[in-house]
């Protein structure tokens, strides 16, 4: 008989943003429970809400199957004595013993049976560890010191396989058929079975499913906006946000006075969406509408009590924004450079005003004009502001907005604007050259002062997003069309730098990864030349002499390798007639042509020479001759890529 | 029914948790930035000896005085501070039913726990917790206190700090934390607007820096003085929030570089930690000890 199976873990609130992948852990350790103890059944969904974390499971057996094992035991000819030992070691009387011949003789044997065992009682023992195993990126402790640790106290469990409770215990919460609904919508202690458990908690207030809650926001956010010519800013993040922080999500549309809208759009935008988790709505025309749409954690709101509060926050928190932007227009940017030397940028760095100092000079290094200069001088100013210190992810874009008020020209403003682009992978990187050129320096500036100082990324640790800055700074380079190389005498910051320019190459741009590490092999640190090349090699690749002739390069570069090889003067007295000298020829009537007409040219004679001639020739100056030919092939490509990197069939 | 005046939330909810086994206690009378740095939690919550405390602290943020020109920012604010230690399995619920003694009918309202987690570097203190959001706007903030004064600590207390004047500026509907109604008949602004607008004055433009700066020298001095002599704990962490309060002022001032900014708060923790390691030295703190 198979038996179905249900796990709640009851706690209290769960930060929306770690649930999901707790989920898939739960899942993944659960199916491997099932697996290494021979249970049966498949996990057959998980569901969270910020209170409960539950996994359904079908098809459990109700017990392991026994096991018979051969187990051998002393020769024969050991005696009677050691029979005895044995059988006293498997639990049984000599008589039970039988014998087994072996190639090396006669044993005594036993057949070992392991009855299997209950099912719940394997869940019982070991789903206390597997539910504190749950990998979560920062946990607590609730009770005394030393004891479980947890993402939040863990305030019920429920256990069910088929009808019976599982019984465990942690910590003084024991497993039972009793779950909680809402907080204020639900009873607080509810009898279920797997099969109402779903339904019970529906009744109770909780909607059980993240896919039936998103549903129910959107739903109702189309249903509020109806009839009214406005439509809702699309913010799939924030979605995902309300939906895992809610246990019965209800929308509501609120409203604010449309004198804000004299606010820039990006202030009124990051109140509602950072601030108050607003969705933001849009006229027809695309422009904001003095509107918001808040999601609840409840039912209704019958006397429109939550949302004239969320109305009230909202003008409190636009009434501050309005405060900063006319306190801070009172000293204007270029009056505030000073001001970044109480500005902490790192605190083994230094300051922001220092860190001003070195972007200038590098932007004015990589060719930037007076007015990408002045962007870099004016662009960690804000920084001084109250609106940034208020609401600091608008950095960057309230330097450029007050910029623009304060009559810098439009290419200062705009590099100010969108010198913290990219801001995520597929974000847009900076519009103008000056933009460019300032976000660029910006970054470079952040890579080599952190790395001077030995703040360096390991593994899943980046405190300061250095990973983030080097991506930005290649999409910056090579998409914004930078020429210049971007080098550094310091060694690891060039191999975090490598990673990240084979990274972007391989998973952003979708090149092969061969391709691309035999072009970088070729060199990486003008990235618009390596562009260039992967582009040509990718083209070259289709063709059909490609994949011999790379297969080739592999041959002669092992070879060359073996014979510890890397002199290139090739005499020409000393080639063969024939193949050799073919090949030789070939080489000089093609030099200079393009890479895509000399590989056709190339690859039959390439051929034939190692169908025909002997590198290794017993005279050792025909075979240094020899090796030269093959190494002076290999140069002539290397600068374009190294094609002993791609990988072929042969 | 009408909303609460503010003394009124207070009593409520000083009688709500005095009804739960709270010691009600006054406010600490040195200037501290927050509840959590008076004694009643700082030194309370270490060690295993379990303690339910309730206080109002008046915390004074030199950098947040406004002149009294801003409807929601004050120099000096009230949070009403609730210790619970060990923290008992059914805190929220006491929590929730706190709101409701207020006047808050939670069926008519939204409540959100929003993962919010709280440090204070100067204290070797640590928690994890929420921001409790009502309709929006956060009301209190709820800690499971993990670490204090460097040390884990034996019990997790729950700490509940209650905005108070952005919870009774809510219930009593008004846009300005001056047009609270603190006493009736007796606005906010009666009470409390000189305070602001004088010590914005003081703290932004008149405090004496070198006088600081000498203050906060003297007070470290006596503070690691009063260190290595026995059974002067709490006067020893007084002088710590003496120092903590010149840090704010200085601050305030605009009279701390970057460079030396880190060098003072380390400053400040090395006291704070070294009040933390001799409380915990202490045999069996007794209650008369603060009371």
């Amino acid at each position: 008989m198979s038996l179905p199976f249900l796990l709640e873990i009851g706690t209290e609130e769960i930060p929306d943003w770690m649930i999901v992948p707790a989920l898939n852990n739960l899942q993944d350790m659960f199916q491997g429970l099932l697996d290494h103890h021979a249970l049966g059944g498949k996990v057959a969904s998980t569901a969270a809400t910020p209170r409960r974390l539950i996994l359904r499971a079908q098809g459990l057996v109700e017990r392991q199957a026994d096991i018979e094992e051969l187990v051998l035991g002393p020769s024969k000819s050991a005696g009677a004595g050691a029979a005895a030992g044995f059988a006293k070691k498997m639990g049984t009387t000599p008589d039970q013993l039988r014998t087994e011949t072996t190639a090396k003789g006669e044993y005594f044997a036993f057949t070992k049976r392991t009855q299997g065992q209950a099912t719940a009682a394997i869940l019982a023992r070991e789903l206390p560890n597997l539910i504190l195993k749950i990998q979560w990126p920062k946990t607590m402790y609730w009770n005394g010191k030393g004891s479980e640790r947890f993402i939040r106290p863990i305030r019920w469990l429920v256990a069910l396989l088929g009808d019976a409770v599982i019984p465990f215990e942690i910590r003084g919460v024991h497993s039972g058929n009793t779950t909680s609904g809402h907080r204020l919508l639900g009873k607080p202690s509810i009898l279920v079975t797997i099969e109402d458990f779903e339904h019970q908690l529906k009744s109770n207030g909780v909607i059980l499913s993240a896919d039936q809650r998103r549903a129910k926001i959107e739903t109702e956010i189309d249903g509020l906006l109806a009839g009214r010519a406005l439509k809702v800013k699309p913010d799939p993040d924030l979605l995902q946000t309300l939906v895992y922080i809610t246990e019965f999500p209800t929308a509501i549309l609120g409203g604010f006075d449309s004198q804000y809208l004299e606010l820039p759009q990006e202030v009124l935008v990051t109140v509602m969406r950072h601030h108050q988790k607003y969705f933001s709505v849009e006229d027809a025309n695309g422009s904001l509408a003095p509107h918001f749409i808040a999601v609840m954690n409840t039912i209704a709101d019958p006397d429109g009590l939550v949302r004239h509060g969320n109305e009230r926050v909202l003008r409190a928190r636009f009434n501050d924004a309005r405060f900063f932007w006319q306190v801070d227009q009172k000293k204007k940017l270029a009056d505030r450079v000073e001001d970044l030397k109480n500005v902490t940028f790192q605190a083994k760095v230094g300051s922001y005003f220092q860190k001003t100092e070195r972007v200038v000079a590098l932007v004015k290094e990589f060719g930037g004009d007076l007015n990408a200069q002045r962007a870099a001088l004016l662009c960690k100013c804000d920084l001084t502001t109250d609106m940034v210190k208020e609401f600091t992810d608008l950095q960057g874009i309230v330097g450029g907005l007050y910029a623009k008020e304060q009559g810098e020209a439009e290419e200062v403003w705009r590099a100010v604007y969108e010198h913290y682009k990219p801001v995520s992978m597929d974000g847009p990187i900076p519009s103008t050259r000056e933009g460019l050129l300032v976000a660029f320096a910006d970054k470079w500036d952040t890579l080599t002062s952190c790395f001077k100082v030995g703040l360096i990324p390991t593994g899943s640790k980046d405190p300061f997003a250095l990973r983030r800055a080097a991506q930005g700074l290649v999409r910056i380079v090579v998409e914004g069309r930078l020429p210049g190389p971007i080098k550094t005498d310091d060694a690891q910051l060039s191999e975090f730098l490598r990673d990240r320019v084979e990274y972007y190459f391989r998973d952003v741009r979708g090149f092969a990864y061969d391709e691309v590490r035999a072009c970088m092999a070729a060199g990486w640190n003008v990235l618009t030349e390596l562009e260039a090349r992967l582009k040509r090699v990718q083209t070259i690749r289709a063709t059909p002499d490609f994949e011999p002739i790379a297969a080739s390069f592999k041959r002669i570069k092992n070879i060359l390798k073996q014979a510890q090889f890397s002199d290139s003067a090739v005499h020409a007295s000393l080639l063969e007639p024939g193949p050799e000298f073919e090949l030789y020829e070939e080489g000089r009537r093609t030099e200079g042509q393009p890479l895509e007409s000399r590989i056709a040219a190339l690859r039959p004679k390439v051929d034939l020479f190692f169908d025909k001639v002997l590198v290794n020739a017993p005279d050792p100056n025909i075979r240094r001759n020899r090796l030269a030919l093959l190494q002076s092939l290999l140069t002539e490509f290397s600068d374009v890529a190294d094609f002993s990197e791609i990988v072929t069939e042969r | 029914m009408s909303s609460l005046t503010f003394q009124d939330t207070v009593f409520a909810l000083k009688r709500y948790w005095s009804d739960r086994r709270c010691i009600i206690q006054e406010p600490y009378d040195v200037e501290v930035g927050a509840g959590t740095m008076a004694p009643e939690t700082f030194l309370r919550v270490l060690g295993p000896q379990p303690y339910r405390v309730a206080y109002v602290q008046p915390s004074r943020r030199p950098a947040d005085g406004r002149y009294g020109e801003n409807p929601n920012r004050l120099y000096k604010h009230q949070q009403l501070q609730v210790i619970l230690k060990p923290s008992p399995a059914d805190v929220i619920d006491q929590y929730l039913g706190s709101l409701k003694a207020i006047g808050i009918d939670l069926s008519k309202h939204d409540i959100k726990f929003e993962e919010d987690n709280w440090e204070a570097p100067t204290l070797g203190a640590w928690g994890i917790g929420w921001q409790v959001m009502l309709d929006g706007m956060e009301i209190t903030q709820f800690t499971y206190f993990q670490q204090c004064g460097g040390f884990d600590l034996d019990l997790v207390p729950a700490e509940l700090t209650y905005g108070l004047e952005r919870i009774v500026a809510f219930l009593q509907n008004v846009e300005s934390v001056y047009d609270i109604e603190w006493a009736p008949g007796v606005r906010y602004s009666e009470v409390r607007f000189e305070d602001e607008r004088q010590f914005s004055k003081y703290n932004f433009e008149l405090a004496d820096v070198a006088m600081l700066w000498k203050l906060f020298d003297l007070h470290e001095a006596e503070c690691q003085r009063l260190l290595k002599l026995p059974g002067v704990v709490l006067p020893a962490y007084d002088q710590v929030l003496k120092c903590s309060h010149i840090f704010n002022l200085l601050d305030a001032r605009g009279a701390i570089s970057v460079t030396e900014r880190v060098g003072v708060i380390a400053r400040v923790r090395k006291l704070a930690l070294g009040v933390a390691q001799a409380w915990m030295k202490q045999n069996e703190p007794k209650i008369e000890a603060v009371a």
